[in-house]
């Protein structure tokens, strides 16, 4: 009996594991092709052995007009809202965190409202709207609405992390005559680092890689960040060079790969979706 | 880690009514007002905004200024074509790649890796997440290689003697909505992970000492025990699904002939390529509709776990 449930359980993992492995071979296929067509001299849309290696595509591609500028573009852009997100996001998950009140679960069931409306619907009125107060085409106005449109799942995830802080910790400190912006400085912050961590790579990330924003948002092609660039550059059918197309999605994707790296293993906390909502 | 609930009180303390502790109440929201202040103007406004253009007929170009226009551009939708054609896409849209694929494969995948090899777990995992984590736009590049009629589909079509054709040309929302599904099948993957781990395993266990196979345990134990995830998991998906531009943007710009256009390409042609702002605008205020209607289920799906 014990020799037939241990042979059943290796059986299963070795389903398990052949079922698995075609699904990242599926799944590979598409990454297979980025890497390979970078890497070869007459790359085409199909995934093949390079015709013998070659930097040459990187080469042509790394210049200010191509990569430089628009990934610069890209992190001012990132950078600015992500920055502005993260510490909105803090101060206003502290009250939410720390204090009862009537209005906590309203708001909050609010920015769960907004975390899941389809974004992509209010770009139009946005645009007109940004046409109106003269904010179209400006960095500023883009970088706003970057942060706001991630501020309430930033504002969810941050709260989840801050709840997790005993409030214990805190209440010796307001005893001592901390305010609570000390106290939330001082104490919640440093031991909610990694938790800080997560809400400023994961804002940053879901940022880096969005095309519709700065598509509707940016017109002049020297503010384009690379997102959109890419598609102007390289979205003209006719006379795309796949493996210069290839070797930029690597240089445009390598760091939000690297910093969900970062972040991967602490973020499953944030897919407990309902965990939140029980303060 | 997952924040707990904390027990409900049986009785008041000092806390419920003048704070012996912590900052004065008036003083307590003030950190809120930046994020207020800032989604209040940036996503509050423009859906305020929305209301109002979507009733008038403001165009891109040579207009001095719009004039309302009642019901109009909703009548002119549900008679235009081009705009019903878009509904039935983004409605096989979303069922193909959201409901059916990214939902069952994300939840295969999560109970494969619960039985599976610590290395095989990883790889497929580190694999998958890698599709979720790319920026979109070159997802949709990589994808428009791999179905155009000189991509790879075609090439392991060929070599497995089946019949190959230009997808993208042939089945245009077949195409992007398994595009979809390579791109999004992460993140249900990753929901459902957290939901089977919060499954005891001693009722697992005990299913399997009396004799229940695997299939009875998936659909008796497994399934009923996730059901909230299951249902949080299909609204999130459907929303995010409903957003989708840049995919099928780079991959066929809604083409060939409006055959893969969605609602939000549809929108933005409207808006922007016709030059109907306020046109453009209603079809976005039918779209925040429906969002708003499945961002309401949503909730009312994560308020039964409260």
């Amino acid at each position: 009996m014990a020799l037939t449930s241990v042979s059943r359980r290796t059986t299963r993992r070795l389903a398990a594991d052949a079922g698995l492995l075609v699904v990242a071979g599926a799944f590979v296929l598409p990454l297979a092709w980025v890497v390979l067509s970078a890497l070869d001299p007459h790359a085409n849309l199909r995934v093949k052995a390079p015709d013998g290696l070659t930097f040459d595509n990187f080469d042509a591609i790394l210049t200010p007009e191509i990569t430089f500028t628009p990934l610069l573009n890209s992190l001012i852009l990132c950078g600015g809202a992500t920055l502005l997100t993260v510490v909105c996001a803090a101060l206003a998950a502290y009250p939410l965190s720390r204090f009862r009140s009537r209005f906590n679960r309203p708001f909050l069931l609010t920015i769960l409202f907004a975390t899941s409306l389809p974004i992509t619907a209010i770009m139009v009125p946005v645009y007109a709207l940004f046409v109106q107060v003269d904010l179209i085409d400006t960095m500023q106005g883009t970088i706003l609405f970057f942060a706001a449109s991630q501020l309430p799942f930033a504002i969810w995830l941050m709260k989840n992390f801050m709840d997790g802080v005993p409030k214990e910790l805190e209440e010796a400190a307001w005893t001592d005559g901390a305010s609570a912006f000390q106290s939330l400085l001082r104490i919640v912050l440093p031991l909610m680092g990694p938790g800080v961590s997560v809400v400023t790579v994961f804002s940053f990330v879901m940022m880096w890689g969005n095309f519709f924003v700065p598509f509707m948002l940016l017109l002049t092609p020297d503010q384009m960040p690379a997102s959109v660039s890419i598609n102007d550059f390289f979205g003209n059918r006719g006379m795309v060079a796949y493996g210069q197309l290839a070797a930029f999605s690597i240089v445009y994707s390598t760091p939000v790969i690297l910093l969900y790296v970062l972040i991967a293993r602490r973020l499953g906390g944030g897919f407990a979706l309902g965990g939140a909502v029980k303060g | 880690m997952t924040a707990t609930a904390p027990h409900p009180r049986l009785t008041k303390t000092p806390e419920d009514g003048h704070p012996a502790h912590g900052p004065r109440r008036p003083l307590r929201i003030l950190p809120l007002t930046p994020a207020v202040v800032l989604l209040l103007l940036f996503l509050a406004g423009p859906i305020a905004y929305c209301v109002y253009i979507a009733f008038t007929d403001l165009q891109l170009t040579g207009q001095a200024e719009e004039s309302f226009v009642g019901l109009d551009n909703f009548t002119r939708a549900f008679g235009d074509e081009a705009f019903l054609n878009a509904v039935w896409l983004t409605l096989v849209f979303t069922v193909v790649s959201s409901l059916i694929g990214q939902n069952t494969l994300g939840l295969a995948l999560a109970v494969l890796m619960r039985r599976a090899s610590k290395p095989v777990r990883t790889l497929t995992g580190g694999i998958v997440v890698t599709a979720w984590v790319l920026p979109e736009v070159v997802a949709g590049f990589l994808l428009y290689a791999f179905f155009r009629r000189e991509g790879t589909l075609n090439a392991i079509l060929d070599w497995l003697h089946l019949p190959s054709q230009n997808w993208l040309f042939t089945l245009p929302i077949l195409a992007v909505s398994f595009a979809n599904v390579w791109r999004g099948t992460a993140f249900s993957m990753l929901v459902y992970s957290a939901a089977l781990n919060e499954i005891p395993r001693e009722i697992t266990e005990a299913a399997e000492v009396d004799g229940a196979g695997g299939r009875r345990r998936m659909w008796h134990i497994t399934l009923p025990m996730i059901r909230r995830s299951i249902g949080t998991n299909l609204m999130l998906n459907t929303l995010q699904t409903l957003s989708v531009f840049g995919l099928i943007w780079v991959m066929t710009r809604g083409g060939p002939g409006g055959r893969s256009q969605t609602l939000p390409l549809f929108m933005y042609e409207q808006a922007f390529q016709n030059s109907l702002i306020g046109y453009g605008t209603a079809v976005a205020l039918l779209l925040l509709l429906v969002g708003s209607l499945f961002s309401l289920i949503y909730l009312r799906l994560l308020r039964t776990e409260v």
